[in-house]
């Protein structure tokens, strides 16, 4: 979003070496005009009513003009508009280009959604490594600053592109168009998406992948499906990661197993541990076996 | 060059309640309305959207902008899936996706992602 003037474009967000400045916004107006102006770095402090704190002023040059002779009232009568259209509808459609785009080229797309530190680029790495030679990956990385995973992901051989997106809390499908620009998607099987560690927003923003696939560390407990349920129940593939602590961190993995089940009863799910490889072959195996039945799930 | 962010986390429903308006706006405009009275939000249960953080992103964006004065309404759908045991649809109690009339559980949702703009009042 953009907190200048609040409207919903992203904030400046860097995609590999480019920068790209959203800050160039286009607005219409409630009387119909439409105006594109840039951010100033000014605050909102000197904002009036013709002038709101973004570096344009909007005219008021729209006077009421009464060329009729008659008396009428001004109580102007109240229409009602049945819209029932959607609100992310900018990105989901967004969204279904990159599908389609996905589709035609027979790539297997996920997205990569978990709380921070339940192990997302230590699952990517081992799996990039274990897929070398089977499947060709590329990988679209977002976080909110340093490209710390995508230097990880990196030692794996495989195509990275980091987006940086500043203060969103979340990947959307226009940040993933453009980070698609920077790989040749036709040398490529797989496109991995890591989002952002969260468990909230990224629910809600569909990127065109063909398989959502949520994450739950042992160390979270056994009550993240039920505490986050739309993401849980967004999900196609649930993956119990970090099992070599199970020990350690008094897991009850039947009540795990039980939780995923009820919040997500269509989840495919896997258990692993990506420091011990226990349980990536399976996991591996799937998307070898998905990518060859050329199988999108969404 | 990495981006440092230099304001608070942003919460997705002020995102989402600034796109409501523009759409909003889009309308108005094309209606040749220049007056916001009433807006009917649509929520599923399973949005990701909560609710009171809509209302709230609502009410601090109000003032700033055309929709100043205006009401808003949230319509909260309910998670409602369907059971092809018994060809019939069920409320998920509690998000709770077992059918309470043969047990099996379902993830065929058929209403409860909803989050839409349903109408607007204007002159």
């Amino acid at each position: 979003m953009c907190q200048e003037c609040g409207c919903s474009k992203p904030g400046p967000y860097q995609v590999g070496e480019r920068l790209v400045d959203a800050h160039h916004h286009t607005h219409t107006l409630p009387d119909g005009r439409i105006i594109t102006h840039t951010h100033p770095p000014s605050p909102r402090a000197d904002a009036t009513a013709d002038n709101h704190g973004h570096g344009h002023r909007h005219p008021h040059d729209h006077g009421h003009h009464h060329h009729h002779g008659h008396d009428h009232s001004h109580a102007h009568p109240h229409q009602v508009l049945n819209l029932n259209t959607s609100i992310l509808n900018t990105n989901d459609r967004m969204a279904e280009q990159n599908r389609g785009a996905f589709k035609a080229l027979n790539l297997l797309t996920l997205n990569v959604v978990s709380s921070p530190g339940a192990g997302k680029t230590a699952l990517l790495t081992k799996t990039l490594n274990e897929l070398k030679g089977r499947l060709r990956c590329g990988v679209i990385v977002g976080d909110l600053a340093t490209d710390n995973d995508a230097v990880r992901l990196r030692t794996t051989g495989a195509a990275v592109v980091p987006i940086a997106t500043g203060t969103l809390c979340h990947l959307e499908a226009n940040m993933v168009a453009e980070a698609m620009k920077q790989l040749d998607l036709r040398a490529l099987d797989l496109l991995i998406i890591e989002n952002v560690g969260n468990l909230v927003c990224p629910a809600s923003f569909d990127l065109g992948e063909s398989v959502r696939v949520v994450l739950h560390s042992v160390t979270e407990g056994e009550d993240k499906p039920l505490k986050y349920p739309p993401m849980f129940h967004s999900a196609d593939v649930v993956i119990v990661t970090k099992t070599d602590m199970s020990e350690a961190a008094g897991f009850d993995r039947e009540l795990a197993l039980k939780n995923i089940r009820q919040a997500a009863p269509h989840a495919k799910i896997f258990e692993l541990s990506s420091r011990t490889g226990d349980g990536v072959k399976a996991w591996c195996d799937h998307l070898v076996e998905l990518q060859a039945n050329g199988k999108a799930l969404r | 060059m990495m981006i440092q962010g230099q304001k608070p986390f942003a919460m997705h429903e002020f995102s989402l309640m600034q796109s409501t308006l523009e759409i909003a706006a889009q309308q108005m405009h094309d209606a040749g309305a220049t007056h916001l009275h009433r807006l009917k939000v649509r929520v599923g249960k399973l949005s990701g959207v909560v609710p009171e953080a809509l209302r709230f992103a609502f009410e601090s964006l109000q003032p700033k902008s055309f929709a100043a004065g205006a009401k808003l309404e949230i319509e909260e759908v309910p998670a409602v899936c369907w059971c092809p045991n018994c060809t019939a649809e069920f409320e998920t109690a509690d998000l709770n996706y077992e059918c309470p009339r043969c047990h099996q559980p379902s993830g065929d949702l058929r209403r409860g992602r909803e989050l839409e703009l349903a109408s607007l009042e204007i002159s």
